[in-house]
């Protein structure tokens, strides 16, 4: 596996949550910072997700599976938002640390929520409490096909890092 | 059946080969183990000896092959040139985030064995 890079210069600040948006389809989504507290809610929000949403085996696929996946994501040393509408959690945007003072991010929206601009505000959401958190170098993998996420993520001020892996690397740097 | 298995050292691999020498015992498989050379961070030597180490333990008795060149095609070069009919690696590593990644070595040989892939996860 090759280096990855990251942008020279530091995007501008991102918005810091709460928040409360009004997404396109005229619904209040309330942006929020999360974490243990809300497992069972994203329990809840994995076993509805669409299949066809899945990316490099994530969500895993069974409830089990679900569980010990999101103890990883929500514990101390991540960072999460969710996205909520009448209560319930619809969208839900992780940083976790790796192993070389970089963090890897992945977002997931249900998919009646998918394009009203959600997955914008999450990550948006997302970045500003990493700046917040002292983050500085945040990465993500993605489909190669998937222009429209790759697109969003561009707008954020990723670019793309690592060219030669199987999914398209991109990176970001925060501060 | 002539299964080859291939591995590079990585622990998705080491699994793979626990997997497989329990599939071969029960269906009578004929296994063999090509021990890859990635310039990655394991050591051929190590990861030689790490899987004689793991047949050591499951009590089973496979060749244990080293290449070296180009990990992808030479697993694949193998694997027409002795007719075995099925090849096996690792099923990936996980990122921070759960996510699985395919390795160059999984990516290449794919795309390229004329006969079938196993990716044990």
């Amino acid at each position: 596996m090759s280096e990855r890079t990251y942008p020279d210069e530091p995007v501008d600040p991102f918005p810091e949550p709460s928040l409360t948006v009004t997404d396109s389809e005229g619904r209040p989504i309330r942006i929020e910072p999360s974490g243990a507290d809300d497992a069972e809610a994203l329990v809840e929000m994995y076993r509805t997700f669409d299949p066809a949403d899945r990316a490099q085996g994530i969500p895993p696929i069974d409830e089990d599976a679900i569980r010990d996946w999101l103890g990883t994501l929500l514990s101390e040393e991540s960072i999460n938002v969710v996205a909520r509408h009448d209560g319930s959690v619809v969208g839900h945007a992780i940083l976790v640390p790796d192993r070389d003072e970089a963090y890897e991010l992945a977002v997931f929206v249900l998919s009646e929520y998918q394009g009203a601009g959600i997955g914008t505000h999450l990550l948006e959401g997302l970045l500003g409490r990493g700046q917040h958190e002292g983050v500085e170098k945040v990465w993500l993998t993605v489909e190669r096909w998937n222009d429209p996420a790759i697109a969003l993520y561009r707008k954020l001020g990723f670019e793309a890092s690592n060219s030669e892996s199987f999914e398209l690397e991109m990176a970001i740097r925060l501060g | 059946m002539k299964v080859l298995l291939g591995t590079g050292g990585s622990p998705d691999g080491l699994d793979a080969l626990s997997e497989t020498v329990e599939r071969a015992r029960e269906a009578g498989d004929d296994l063999t183990v090509a021990v890859l050379d990635t310039s990655s961070e394991y050591d051929p030597d190590e990861v030689d000896r790490r899987v004689r180490e793991r047949l050591a333990d499951l009590d089973y008795d496979a060749d244990v092959h080293r290449i070296s060149g180009h990990p992808g095609s030479q697993l694949v070069e193998l694997a027409a040139g002795e007719d075995f009919d099925r090849i096996v690696l690792g099923g990936g590593q996980r990122s921070p985030l759960g996510k699985i990644e395919l390795g160059e070595v999984a990516e290449f040989v794919l795309l390229n064995a004329d006969r079938s892939v196993t990716l044990v996860r």
